[in-house]
């Protein structure tokens, strides 16, 4: 039984333009306890997936066009805001990648901790405060009872987004979504809090969807990986054969240009090119144009999501006699 | 997203940053819709002469009190006189007492605040002085000043004038201070050009948007402190025909005559909401950043 | 907190300084000679005489100035030629009515305003939006005098509801004085009620678009609690800093209001000492209501530090 599936997900924009799909038919599932890592370079749809599953896109101009997240066998697409309301915190939770602008500055981090777990438990107002400074500690803010009571302006970036790692983990969820936790942080930073979620995910047991741009920290937290592009799943494997055989040219254009595991630049620039807008996308192969193994065919279908190994599937027409040694 | 910004690269046509701001301000429906309420207005006070027909200070005790229909076309007041005459006359007299106090606001609204804004010694001086115009009500300030100069018609010019100043100074100051420290003005002091030049080719044509959206907003207050100011009674002298002379006499007469009220009320919402809608137009299209301010 | 009142009241006094002095000007601005100006054309050459040594202005300048600021300190702001009786006695008889006015218009601008500008910010773009926004409109362009005599000749004239003019003390009366100033105090907000709708609207619209509102909604907040407590909390914070400028604009607004519904506050004692030339009445009373206004807007940055942790803090 897998705790979240993901159905042939398309979530739809209007824009000036008509509608438009920022992602198409995005499928895949995560058991519990597991860490998906997801990659893609910007505007390829990872955040767009996301807050489909969190529910969070403005509606309208955002719109579910097809599929559906099912998540603890409770269907999540069709559920009202206020049924979504009891999932998101001791269901699915979510950090994100700008801690400095995630916090609201006019209250304190206490309070926020606080209203977290008051919206969804009743508690007394002295145990909702012993469980925030709970948190805290174990995110590792020092002395947690005197900073309580303090406010985001007054911690660095590194220390807001422990606490929004407090505030996500509050409840209990079992899945986290980690948007970019690290991108906005220093590089000793990142490598502290990607440490912390994986002794926090040891400690809880929640599942961890970790989004990001850079392969360096899918292969230091992942267990599985799923590459996007221009708003679809084009290759899903186990982080171990990904690395060691990557099947779709694109994956193989990003794992060209990892620098090093926990550098974030230089960032998937090494393909040339540019990822096109949603409303811009060639027809069959999104990837075609700066594929350097483009045929005429490719241009003809769009690829679908095929198993070359056991567990490891890639969408290209040509990923099998690429594949071949 | 512009339609020139295209990825297959064909190739860009350049359009004159101003044409474009042209452009894009008729397409902006309110903007339009306040440019046309204006226009008539302005329209009619610019053909007064022709249009207004009879002396609008003729009396025809006769005549007093006839409501609006084919002869008199907006009726006649408690002296018989033409209110369409007197509407008329008023327009063009709210237009001009407006018109004056853009006119010395943006002449002298730039000169205080771009020198504030520019030479930092002379800013603590200006800026009190400012402040202190500022704190007072203005309304109240404006009538203490037409009280001492005398009721006149270019006395409540001034007395606008010196209300609105500081408020309009204090706007360019900002722009000003932000744009003495873009690099390309410390570029061209770097290169030792002076403080004139810097101010004339490098700043003030750069401060002129948030100017000119808040002279659209300013024509508005005008208009209406004036109206304001003639219906307390200390603005132009009757029997001037300005429309808040023309309300406070009608007053007396609301049950019988309320077209003496309703109709230069009427104009005189028009022309402010004409100005209104102007300014908002154009601070959308010049100054995206100013839409919190009021 | 304290350094943040500590601070604006010493920045205070530069301005309040100008004011007095642009006050004590006003007079001696007159053209020609301000004696004569005030005892009016009937007066005799003694009377003028008798009122300019009266009113000081015979002394040399240095000298007038020295008395004036020598009064303030005092506490004594002149005596008002028409009452026959000191400015500041007479303002504060006078203060209650507008104050009262003030704070009930102030109640519907805030009312108005507020709520209407969250709802439009919500509805962004909907019919409710646009029908805010456009009353908006209305309330920013129609002058208050005018919505003034607009609800007199309704309310007053033809349904007969309302009384057109004329004061009950809320001491003496409550009903009556609700009565009374319910009419004025209405068409006094709208102008206030209009730019703070569109002010809230905007700066609600800013605000719905941070992170921090993201967070709050990923964090499983009721939707109430995010708008009311997220959203609200820092969208006051720039619609503070404008209370200032509301509170100017109702005292301005009170001014013709006053006159209109003859009700006998400060605004209607300016005018009269206007229009009568009672000169030391209109200095006094100019300087005590600015001097009142510069104490509002300090207390306006001190609620502006509450509001916002950032600068409390500073
Ligand atoms: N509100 C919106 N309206 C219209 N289009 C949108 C909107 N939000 C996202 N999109 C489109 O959806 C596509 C995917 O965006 P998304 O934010 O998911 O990318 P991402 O992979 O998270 O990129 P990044 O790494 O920069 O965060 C983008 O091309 C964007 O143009
Ligand atoms: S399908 Fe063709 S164009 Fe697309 S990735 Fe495979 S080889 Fe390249
Ligand atoms: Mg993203």
């Amino acid at each position: 039984m897998n705790l979240l599936e993901v159905r042939g997900l398309t979530t739809a924009f209007m824009t000036g333009r008509g509608e438009v799909n920022a992602i198409e038919e995005v499928s895949f599932s995560l058991k519990e306890g597991e860490i998906l890592g997801i990659v893609g370079e910007s505007g390829s749809g990872k955040s767009v997936t996301a807050l489909t599953i969190m529910g969070l896109l403005p509606q309208p101009p955002a719109r579910v066009a097809a599929g559906e997240v099912v998540f603890n066998s409770q269907r999540l697409t069709g559920l009202s805001d206020r049924q979504m309301q009891a999932i998101r915190g001791p269901g699915i939770s979510m950090i994100f990648q700008e801690p400095m602008t995630s916090l609201n500055p006019v209250f304190s981090i206490g309070d926020q901790i606080m209203e977290t777990i008051a919206a969804h438990e009743r508690l007394s107002q002295s145990d909702l405060r012993k469980r925030a400074i709970g948190m805290l500690d174990k995110v590792g803010i020092p002395s947690a009872a005197r900073r309580l009571d303090d406010y985001p302006h007054q911690m660095s970036g590194g220390q807001r987004q422990r606490v929004m790692i407090a505030m996500a983990l509050a409840c209990q969820p079992k899945l986290l979504i980690a948007d970019e936790p690290t991108t906005a942080l220093d590089v000793t930073i990142q490598a502290q809090i990607l440490d912390l979620l994986m002794d926090l995910r040891d400690e809880f047991g929640m599942a961890i969807m970790i989004i990001t741009h850079n392969m360096g920290v899918i292969a230091e937290t992942a267990d599985r990986v799923l590459v996007m592009y221009a708003g679809r799943v084009i290759e899903e494997a186990p982080v171990a054969s990904v690395f060691d055989r990557p099947l779709h040219p694109y994956t193989r254009g990003l794992l060209e240009c990892v620098p090093s595991l926990i550098e974030d630049r230089p960032r998937l620039v090494a393909i040339p090119g540019t990822l096109p807008e949603p409303a811009r996308r060639p027809p069959g192969c999104r990837f075609g144009p700066r594929c350097r193994h483009a045929q005429p065919a490719c241009s003809e279908a769009i690829p679908t999501l095929e198993a070359l190994e056991p567990a490891h599937t890639a969408a290209c027409f040509r990923a099998r006699e690429l594949a071949l040694p | 997203m512009s339609e020139a910004a295209d990825a297959e690269g064909i190739a860009y046509k350049r359009e004159h940053p101003a044409r474009a701001a042209l452009r894009r301000l008729f397409h902006h429906r309110l903007f339009v819709t306040g440019l046309i309420l204006f226009g008539i207005i302005a329209g009619i006070a610019a053909a007064a002469p022709w249009i207004a027909g009879v002396d609008p200070q003729r009396l025809s005790m006769r005549n007093k009190f006839l409501p609006p229909g084919e002869t008199w076309l907006f009726g006649t007041d408690n002296f018989g006189r033409s209110l369409w005459s007197r509407v008329v006359w008023g327009a063009q007299l709210s237009m001009v007492i407006g018109a004056s106090v853009v006119a010395l606001n943006a002449v002298f609204g730039t000169l205080i605040g771009a020198a504030a804004g520019y030479f930092r010694r002379l800013d603590n001086a200006l800026m009190r002085v400012n402040d202190a115009l500022m704190a007072f009500p203005a309304i109240l300030l404006a009538i203490a000043v037409t009280s001492v100069l005398g009721p006149s018609t270019l006395n409540v010019i001034l007395a606008l004038s010196i209300v609105y100043i500081p408020r309009t100074a204090r706007i360019v100051r900002s722009s000003v201070i932000v744009l003495r420290e873009m690099e390309y003005v410390q570029a061209a002091v770097a290169a030792g050009a002076g403080h004139w030049r810097i101010l004339r080719h490098h700043i003030l044509p750069n401060a002129m948007a948030p100017m000119i959206v808040q002279l659209s907003f300013l024509f508005a207050y005008a208009v209406l402190s004036e109206a304001t100011l003639s219906f307390l009674g200390v603005g132009a002298v009757p029997p001037t025909p300005t429309w808040g002379n023309i309300m406070a006499e009608g007053r007396d007469f609301m049950r019988e005559a309320p077209w003496i009220i309703t109709i230069p009320g009427v104009a005189l919402m028009i022309t402010v909401m004409g100005l209104n809608l102007l300014g908002d137009g154009l601070r959308d299209v010049l100054d995206p950043r100013l839409r919190i301010q009021q | 907190m304290i350094g943040v009142a500590a601070r604006r009241s010493l920045s205070a006094i530069p301005v309040l300084l100008i004011v007095s002095l642009i006050s004590f000007g006003l007079m001696r601005l007159i053209p020609g000679d301000p004696a004569a100006a005030i005892a009016g054309v009937a007066a005799t050459p003694a009377q003028i005489e008798q009122l300019r040594r009266d009113l000081g202005l015979d002394q040399p300048f240095h000298m007038q100035l020295l008395e004036y600021y020598g009064g303030l300190a005092r506490g004594d702001l002149g005596r008002s030629l028409l009452l026959g009786k000191g400015v500041f006695a007479a303002t504060m008889e006078r203060l209650p009515v507008t104050i009262g006015l003030s704070l009930y218009a102030l109640v519907f601008t805030l009312l108005i305003g507020i709520a209407s500008g969250i709802v439009a910010a919500l509805r962004q773009n909907s019919i409710i939006d646009q029908a805010a926004m456009m009353f908006a409109m209305i309330g920013i362009s129609v002058p208050n005098f005018f919505l003034g005599l607009l609800m007199i000749i309704l309310f007053a004239v033809h349904l007969g509801w309302l009384p057109s003019g004329g004061y009950v003390p809320f001491s003496q009366d409550p009903a009556g004085w609700l009565a009374s100033t319910t009419m004025p105090a209405f068409s006094l907000a709208l102008l206030q009620a209009g730019l703070l709708a569109r002010i809230t609207r905007s700066s609600m619209l800013e605000v719905l678009r941070q992170d921090y509102i993201r967070t709050a909604r990923a964090k499983g907040l009721p939707q109430r609690q995010v708008i009311l407590k997220h959203a609200l909390a820092n969208a006051l914070i720039p619609i503070v800093t404008v209370v200032g400028i509301i509170v100017s604009l109702l005292l301005s607004g009170a001014v013709v209001t006053e006159a209109l519904f003859s009700l006998p506050g400060m605004g209607q004692l300016l005018t009269q000492a206007v229009l009568s030339r009672d000169y030391p009445m209109v200095q006094g009373g100019l300087l005590l209501v600015t001097t009142f206004l510069v104490l509002v807007n300090i207390t306006v940055d001190v609620l502006y530090a509450l509001l916002d942790p950032r600068v409390r803090y500073e």
